[in-house]
């Protein structure tokens, strides 16, 4: 099972990324776990400066960018 | 939108995006004789009235200032998708204070600034050794010398205006960050900020250049969704300043004749953040009524450079103290640059 981790505030910007993330899910049909972090030092701890981030399996998939969810799809079945 | 429109049928991608910049620039070039044709023989109002003044001002410039932000946020957002903030950073660590202080300016111009952004920006700064001057430096540009502003200055002003919009922001941000950094006020940064113990990473996937066109892309729609009603709000307003204010009026008040102009007018320009699109246009048709050039500057830069929700965010990271005295800097610094402005003009 993967493990997404979707990096943020709330921004509208992150809010489009987990929706990204989510359909990207459903495109790639992988069994993944969805989760958000919004608190700084949470965020920081990946070593991103501009959110929304995200995070794949434990890697810095992207960072400061909304990726589309065909592009996530593609990450996810790297 | 044409290009929307046209990905969804799967065009290959140089095709939309040649016939994107071909209808730009046709909507460009008809844009004036349309304009004119519109307001003169469709309306039949009369050239140099008031009435006719102000309604080919607002049906010329809008299509103008919309068409502007299009073309030029587009090419922005795809060229600094090479920025990254993250190799920003480690191009500042470790270089002089004066130096450093001037890239970190400089850099504000290119990189992209969102205010959601700003904590993180901050922590991984100060955390990866950048000093505290520099990355104010920074933080004071990034916001202030933005390419929205730039445009609409560019567009309204031409480029004397533009330009001198642009050294004064840099210098405003560089001498905030040299006077922040002597101060030495580390102790007042939030000190939780201090133990985060934050790695540098590069993302595992680049994006490929469709991906960055296409990021390019939604980022305009993105931001001309919200600033097109301030555009077309402010270009309006600007449109019954230029038909129907007098002239008097508008250089009495806000002129070199009345010394609390400046900070007056920085004052009111602190609360406007969100509708820095909008106040162009207006501030446009008062320097046409004689504003002086200080004044506007001041003007437009208080409104950019500071703002209640980005102190509201800043505060996670800063103490009450460091906060006010980044306030009070930068607007000093700003209220200095229209007295400049205005003592050099008159």
């Amino acid at each position: 099972m993967t493990t997404i981790q979707v990096l943020g505030h709330g921004c509208d910007n992150c809010k489009r990324l987990e929706a990204n993330t989510r359909e990207a899910v459903a495109k790639a049909g992988i069994e993944a776990e969805i989760t958000k972090v919004t608190d700084d030092p949470g965020i920081m701890a990946f070593g991103i400066l501009s959110t929304p981030g995200l995070v794949i399996d434990g890697k810095v998939a992207s960072y400061g960018r909304v990726p589309s969810a065909a592009e996530i799809a593609r990450w996810l079945k790297a | 939108m044409t290009a929307t429109a046209v990905r969804r049928v799967h065009v290959p991608l140089p095709v939309t995006v040649a016939a994107a910049a071909v209808a730009w620039l046709v909507a460009w070039f008809v844009n004036l004789p349309f304009s004119n044709w519109l307001v003169f023989d469709v309306l039949r109002l009369q050239a140099g009235s008031q009435s006719g003044d102000a309604v080919a001002f607002f049906l010329f410039d809008t299509p103008k200032v919309l068409l502007l932000l299009a073309g030029i946020v587009t090419v922005v957002s795809f060229l600094r998708s090479f920025v990254a903030p993250e190799r920003v950073r480690q191009a500042l660590a470790g270089r002089g204070t004066l130096p450093g202080t001037v890239a970190a300016a400089s850099f504000g111009i290119i990189t992209p600034f969102c205010s959601c952004s700003a904590v993180p920006l901050f922590i991984g700064f100060v955390e990866a050794g950048v000093p505290l001057g520099v990355t104010f430096a920074f933080l004071v540009s990034s916001p202030m010398v933005n390419e929205v502003a730039i445009v609409l200055l560019w567009g309204l002003f031409g480029p004397g205006i533009a330009l001198a919009y642009m050294a004064a922001g840099l210098a405003v941000a560089i001498v905030s960050g040299l006077v922040i950094g002597r101060l030495g006020m580390e102790r007042h940064v939030e000190d939780y900020v201090w133990t985060i113990r934050a790695g540098s990473t590069l993302p595992v996937f680049r994006p490929t250049l469709a991906d960055r066109i296409h990021d390019a892309w939604r980022s305009t729609v993105d931001i001309l969704g919200r600033v097109w009603p301030w555009v077309v709000g402010g270009i309006a307003v600007g449109a019954l300043i230029h038909g129907f204010v007098p002239t008097e009026v508008v250089a009495q008040i806000g002129g070199s004749g009345n010394p609390l102009a400046v900070p007056a007018l920085v004052a009111i320009g602190v609360p406007l953040y969100s509708n820095a699109a909008g106040t162009i246009p207006i501030v446009e048709a008062l320097l046409g009524k004689g504003l002086p050039l200080g004044s506007a500057l001041a003007f437009m830069m208080a409104v950019t450079a500071l703002s209640v929700p980005e102190l509201v965010i800043l505060r996670r990271v800063m103490k009450p103290r460091l906060l006010a005295v980044f306030v009070a800097v930068v607007a000093s610094g700003i209220i200095a640059i229209g007295y400049l402005f205005n003592a050099f003009a008159a």
